[in-house]
């Protein structure tokens, strides 16, 4: 009879039912949704700090970089012949290697401090560097001549500005065309192989470093860098003065970001072209356990006071562009639009149960009259609310993975970078460079210095190269036992206070009522 | 039998206090055919419902057979009128959604019966009152006195020693409303159940052995 009522009452009742389990049903397809979402996000966090601090780091070690005067913008000097001249055309190339903008480099010595701290599994040194290339060409009016001056490329989203500057004779400034391409270059230990950046990348062609290519000029190359800088291994690539040798191209661990740096170099190697000799930019560092990470970052402050040291969830923190705006997004709207509709369902479903009993006033009069418990009563109540609850928990779930599918199958891209590390760009232009501008002092009688050339845009194009993350959110079995439960408790508290309000019935006066 | 002695129900309606039985004294033989019959408000239902362990009195003593149900709690109360007491009320008072059969199903609600058994039962009771051929139909699909034959059935399923009837023809036709007379008197005599119809209706009453009046609270043999 428990079935036969309850199947009875439901299905004759389909408009009730149709909006108790709609209502479960939104509620719980944004839980799945939102908690989907919300993995998928903290697995592209995950992701892109991987791709930029490796697999297996619990703690980075770096320092906050001071201003400087220059705002750490490379700065290109020509001195007279520091171009060569061709006609009325002079060209100009430069490449610098510093450390990379944003970053401040520290003592070495810090590392074996960390090594010591009771709870490193092992840590490793990084040096972050970039790597500026400048060329480009300049026109001269009238007479021709070595042209020198100085430029200074207004990074990372400026323009570059300035102009050659006191041309020595001959005629003015007649254009020109410039380009400036930004690299990140990694020095990394060439032992450490538990933690660090490249632990997160996998060699698809050559060799890894060895300990034998410590103070050797190899480089090891992304994959994407290497495609779009068409070299191999075996190849050389000059950096400022030095050339080296590419002995392997890597590529992310991850089929949807990229590594995070565009080259790798050892170490002690990158100390010395760069002229940071017993500087490092980051440690990283793996702990003995994963629960003794707080415990782990409190000792290494206390050792190295002037240091920042950040673990996996500071750094998550840290992680800019739109995958913190989805994260945000998401943490924030959706959680609370998902309590906000759960709530507002669990209440729809106690309103119209209890609604539903007020209307069955004389049908459970009757039937405590003919001898049915309160207990019968109340459970006849609950199994109707459960069972609405029920079809709205499997509704809400079939809903929930076709959203969730839906997402996964439009993939939307999400690019994110860590704010304490260097998203260093790539690629450069070579737009077109300005009309000829300013007075050719020499002109006019072969002598003077050619003033003020106004006019030429210098095309320094620097893109930052945040990690892109395919979005994918995950469907845990676990999210979907949930979202059943609440809503078989929604339909459970609709029921216990539907079949309370029964229960306290009098029965002559249910009878009595509807005299 | 029914023993009453000094009966009295009270109730608070806005603040004012209403005696709708005063000290009711009262001995319903068993097996006895009794009408109760007064003018409206005169505590006709609100006796019903005390004879059917529905209410309990303010004072006084209430005893059924060997059961004093005016000391017994809401639980002891369900199962009396789940086994000794059978209801027919004026609006029929079926569950909208089942089915007749399934409507005099709901009677076994504290029944040692299996599910086939009750079943079997239920549909006997409907026989007895000619809607075997109805059973599947739902309430809405039945006329009043059809309606009222299967509260009958489903009120004499359970076999009680009890029927009480609240105004069981007031919403039926003349014709009608003697067939379901013809209907409660034929199981009064064949089963020899003590049946209490309250009623306004004179030649319903007179079909009883006993009449009573009732009115202010008072009751009386007419």
């Amino acid at each position: 009879m428990f079935f036969t009522y309850l199947y009875r009452e439901l299905s004759n009742r389909r408009k009730q039912t149709a909006i108790i389990a709609t209502g479960m049903a939104l509620a719980i397809a944004l839980v799945i949704i939102v908690n989907s979402v919300a993995g998928g996000v903290k697995a592209a966090q995950s992701t892109v700090l991987q791709s930029v601090y490796g697999v297996g780091t619990d703690i980075t070690i770096s320092q906050t970089e001071t201003p400087s005067s220059t705002g750490g913008r490379p700065t290109f000097t020509f001195g007279s012949g520091g171009g060569t001249t061709s006609g009325n055309s002079t060209s100009l190339s430069q490449s610098s290697l510093s450390a990379a903008r944003g970053t401040a480099t520290f003592a070495d010595s810090a590392l074996a401090k960390v090594e010591k701290t009771t709870g490193v599994k092992s840590a490793a040194a990084t040096l972050s560097l970039q790597l500026n290339d400048f060329s480009g060409t300049t026109t001269q009016q009238g007479t021709s001549g070595t042209t020198g001056g100085t430029a200074q490329q207004q990074a990372p989203t400026g323009t570059a500005t300035g102009a050659p500057t006191g041309g020595q004779g001959g005629g003015g400034f007649g254009g020109g065309s410039f380009s400036f391409d930004q690299t990140t270059v990694s020095g990394v230990s060439v032992t450490a192989d538990a933690v660090g950046p490249l632990t997160s990348v996998s060699l698809t062609k050559g060799r890894t470093f060895t300990s034998a290519d410590a103070g050797e000029h190899v480089l090891i190359v992304d994959s994407s860098y290497a495609k779009t800088e068409s070299l191999a291994v075996g190849d050389t690539k000059k950096i400022g003065s030095t050339t080296f040798t590419v002995i392997g191209i890597v590529k992310s661990t991850s089929s949807s970001a990229t590594t995070g740096s565009d080259m790798y170099m050892p170490l002690d190697t990158a100390q010395k072209v760069a002229d940071l000799s017993g500087k490092v930019s980051t440690i990283y560092v793996s702990a003995e356990s994963s629960s003794d990470v707080s415990t782990l970052k409190s000792a290494l402050e206390k050792t190295l006071p002037k240091v920042t040291v950040s673990t996996e969830s500071d750094l998550a923190s840290s992680v800019s562009g739109s995958l913190s705006t989805a994260s945000s997004l998401v943490s924030n709207l959706g959680t609370w639009l998902s309590i906000i509709v759960l709530a507002a369902a669990f209440l729809i479903a106690i309103l119209f149960t209890v609604s539903g009993v007020t209307r069955r006033t004389r049908e459970f009069g009757t039937l405590k009259a003919i001898g049915w418990s309160n207990g019968r009563i109340v459970r006849q109540v609950a199994g109707e609310s459960f069972v609405q609850g029920l079809i709205g928990g499997v509704a809400g779930v079939i809903v929930g993975i076709v959203g969730v599918i839906v997402i996964n199958v439009i993939a939307p891209t999400l690019s994110g970078g860590a704010a304490t590390t260097t998203a260093g760009g790539a690629g450069g232009g070579t737009p077109p460079g300005g009309a000829a501008g300013g007075t050719a002092g020499g002109a006019e009688g072969g002598t003077g210095a050619g003033t003020g050339a106004t006019g030429a845009r210098f095309g320094a194009q620097v893109a930052s190269t945040a990690t892109e993350v395919s979005l994918h959110a995950p469907i845990a079995v676990s999210i979907i036992v949930i979202a059943v439960a609440l809503a078989v408790i929604g339909g459970l508290l609709a029921g216990a206070i539907g079949g309370w309000r029964a229960s306290r019935l009098r029965p002559a006066e249910a009878l009595r009522s509807v005299a | 039998m029914y023993s009453l002695k000094d009966v009295t129900k009270t109730y608070v309606q806005k603040k004012r206090t209403v005696t709708a039985l005063s000290k009711v004294n009262l001995e319903i033989p068993t097996g006895q055919m009794v009408a109760i019959q007064g003018p409206t408000g005169g505590g006709k239902s609100t006796l019903l419902q005390m004879l059917g362990a529905l209410d309990k009195p303010t004072s006084g003593e209430i005893v059924l057979g060997t059961k004093t149900v005016s000391t017994l709690g809401d639980s002891k109360l369900a199962d009396i009128r789940a086994t000794d007491i059978g209801f027919v009320f004026q609006g029929f008072n079926l569950i909208p959604t089942l089915t007749a059969l399934e409507n005099v199903q709901t009677a076994f609600a504290r029944s040692p019966l299996s599910r086939d058994e009750q079943k079997a039962r239920s549909m006997a009771a409907l026989e007895s009152v000619g809607l075997a051929e109805r059973a599947d139909h739902l309430p809405s699909e039945l006329s009043g006195g059809q309606q009222q034959r299967v509260a009958i059935s489903r009120a004499l399923v359970k076999e009680p020693s009890v029927l009480l009837a609240d105004e069981p023809t007031g919403a039926l036709d003349e014709a009608t409303r003697d067939e379901i007379m013809d209907l409660l008197e034929g199981v009064w005599r064949d089963r020899g159940l003590t049946l209490v119809i309250v009623t306004h209706d004179s030649s319903v009453a007179r079909r009883a052995e006993r009449r009573l009046h009732l009115k202010g609270g008072h009751v009386k043999d007419a």
